[in-house]
């Protein structure tokens, strides 16, 4: 459904713009239709840049965005109003997504003003209320609020709300869930997996791994702005690969396993992966050479009684 | 006993009434101990964790005592608080990005820091680079501007102001939450650190993010609504939990391994009271699938079993039973 072929963005910097800050740099994955893919990293990774180059809030330096095979960067008047009825974004902060001075309601208006102009007034109102009742509100208790009466679950899933108005196919979820309580995240995650189990794709961008690993059947690890690791999410989890991945995995804090657990495991699973000698990493011997990372070891006599499990003695 | 709390009651002024977000919390921390305070936004806990140090308004002290080493702390008292705040009793604040004066350079800054508590710099100077070695910081920070530093490296110089003077009590107010994964660890594990070679005493870690406390703490408090939810040791609390409302809150925390495909988490439904006008009774009872009549009175905060303390009347009720 999207593709990213190779994109990059780059950013002038310094006094003259004479410095060049590789925001991303060669990012390339698809996303079929009804798929999750979750896309991880720290801050200043890029991901969110390659969210608003989706939602083409910024331009890209190279490469191109494909939706449907058509590139996005093309689009222009009735046709780029056609991509955004299928293409929407829900951001971190649900707080400043909306304007306080102002009805949390009105951005249901704007979209009825900017797309729908032809609905009546009482269609477009059940049109309103089924797209609340699918995010799990009660029009009757967030209607004709301002936003600082809402919650900010109530406020995202509002926003949800806001996009599936459109009859979205894709959406941008950038890090909707990180400014939300315990309590009510898993509720906008739980709401996210209904919507894809109905055929919506979501890029969920994330810097959470055990959010990522809810819900998505992909994932796309990221380290200034290049993909260091990507494929099913089982496959990334269970056994990452890139030594960044790793050190993320091992940082995440976890409610079964104590850290110092997690490195420890990733270590004996990284030993019992590799074909070599299992002390091979931390041996000091002189006598260390390839054959010792290829081949494991058998134990042989070195004396009477005395067996040892090395060839280079 | 490091800090004892004995029924305090702090509440917000404002124009409609006041606001009770701490409505009366009993609890001890012993020496040594990292105990970790949790809850969802506006559970009442950085009003807790100020209060023990900062008790400006609009916060008003209804009553309660603070006793921290034996001394009665004059919480009450933002004058006298003076002599115990940043020696006896210190904190790092929730935003410590923009702690720091950003036009001084943070060299000048301690120094001005100190001198305002009549402590020289130039005796505390050896100490503070031993510090700075410890949170893996270049000496060279003290001749920076906040702004060239990053997120993380700003908290862990945060992190060596506050303990600079070996209080007793330490408060980290959401230290963790604005950082990556990678310097989360990083600064939780300073934070056990700093305990262990006794830069403080004793700490309390208020977060929302409770598999952090699980990592370091070695006890936790909920709070729900103002109150004490339970407290217990941190296996406890994650493995064993007897409030209703702490068992949902565990049980809804996604953790790696668990697909919503193969087990579908779920929130808790409801969100909590409005403390301007707390409902009477258990303030969890329209959220709670076990409530019953006894809940419209209000369930006192206590002892069940040895350091594990509830706040409700089922739990008493099943523990009378067995």
């Amino acid at each position: 459904m999207l593709k990213l072929d190779n994109i990059s963005k780059v950013y002038r910097v310094g006094t003259f713009g004479g410095k060049e800050l590789h925001a991303v740099s060669n990012v390339s994955f698809d996303i079929g239709d009804g798929e999750v893919v979750s896309l991880i990293g720290e801050s200043g990774s890029g991901k969110s840049t390659i969210g608003r180059m989706i939602l083409r809030l910024i331009s890209t330096s190279s490469g191109a965005i494909l939706f449907n095979r058509v590139d996005v960067s093309t689009l222009e008047g009735g046709a780029l109003k056609d991509y955004y009825r299928k293409v929407q974004g829900v951001f971190q902060d649900p707080f400043s997504s909306n304007n306080p001075i102002f009805k949390a309601d009105r951005v249901f208006r704007i979209i009825r003003e900017e797309f729908f102009p032809e609905i009546e007034g009482p269609e477009w109102n059940n049109k309103v209320n089924s797209s609340l009742k699918a995010v799990g509100l009660n029009p009757g208790d967030v209607l004709n609020k301002f936003p600082h009466q809402l919650s900010g679950g109530q406020l995202q899933r509002f926003l949800i709300a806001r996009a599936l108005l459109l009859d979205i196919q894709f959406l941008v979820a950038d890090e909707i869930i990180s400014m939300l309580d315990a309590s009510t995240r898993i509720d906008v995650l739980n709401l996210l997996a209904d919507l894809k189990s109905r055929g919506l794709s979501i890029l969920f961008i994330t810097h959470d791994l055990s959010l990522g690993y809810y819900i998505s059947e992909r994932a796309v690890i990221l380290y200034q702005g290049y993909v260091v690791e990507m494929g099913a999410t089982e496959k990334i989890f269970e056994n990452p690969l890139h030594p960044y991945t790793r050190m993320l995995m091992a940082a995440v804090p976890r409610l079964d396993k104590k850290w110092e657990g997690v490195e420890i495991e990733l270590r004996a699973k990284q030993l019992g992966l590799t074909p070599g000698c299992v002390y091979y990493e931390r041996c000091q011997s002189a006598n260390k050479d390839e054959d010792c990372a290829r081949d494991r070891p058998v134990l042989l006599e070195a004396g009477p009684d005395h067996l040892v499990a090395c060839g280079k003695l | 006993m490091s800090l004892q709390v004995e029924n305090l009651r702090v509440y917000y002024q404002t124009l409609r009434g006041d606001v009770k977000a701490l409505d009366g919390a009993t609890f001890t921390v012993a020496d040594g101990e990292i105990m970790g305070l949790a809850g969802e936004s506006g559970c009442g806990k950085t009003t807790l964790g100020h209060s023990l140090i900062r008790l400006a308004l609009p916060m008003r002290f209804v009553e309660g005592h603070v006793t921290l080493d034996n001394e009665e702390l004059p919480v009450w008292d933002m004058e006298r608080m003076n002599d115990f705040r940043f020696r006896r009793i210190s904190i790092i604040p929730q935003y410590a990005m923009n702690a720091m004066n950003p036009t001084r350079k943070i060299g000048k800054m301690t120094s001005e820091l100190l001198e305002s508590r009549k402590v020289s710099f130039k005796t505390t100077l050896p100490e503070l680079k031993r510090r700075l070695d410890l949170v893996e910081l270049s000496h060279d920070v003290l001749n920076m501007y906040p702004i060239e530093l990053s997120g993380g490296m700003k908290q862990r110089m945060v992190m060596v102001l506050s303990t600079l003077m070996n209080p007793s009590l330490l408060i980290a107010d959401e230290i963790t939450s604005a950082l990556d994964v990678a310097s989360q660890k990083a600064v939780a594990e300073m934070l056990v650190e700093f305990r262990n070679r006794e830069c403080c005493n004793s700490a309390i870690v208020i977060t929302h993010d409770i598999s952090i406390l699980y990592q370091i703490a070695d006890s936790i408090m909920i709070m729900y609504a103002g109150q004490l939810a339970e407290k217990a040791s941190t296996e406890v609390i994650i493995h064993s939990p007897r409030h209703p409302y702490t068992k949902l809150l565990i049980s809804s925390l996604p953790e790696i391994g668990v697909k919503y495909a193969e087990k579908r988490l779920i929130g808790i439904p409801g969100r909590p009271p409005l403390l301007l006008d707390p409902p009477i009774g258990c303030r969890f009872r329209d959220r709670c699938p076990l409530a019953f009549d006894k809940c419209v009175e209000e369930p006192p905060f206590m002892e069940i079993e040895k350091d594990h303390s509830v706040a409700c009347w089922k739990v008493f009720e099943e523990n009378a039973q067995a």
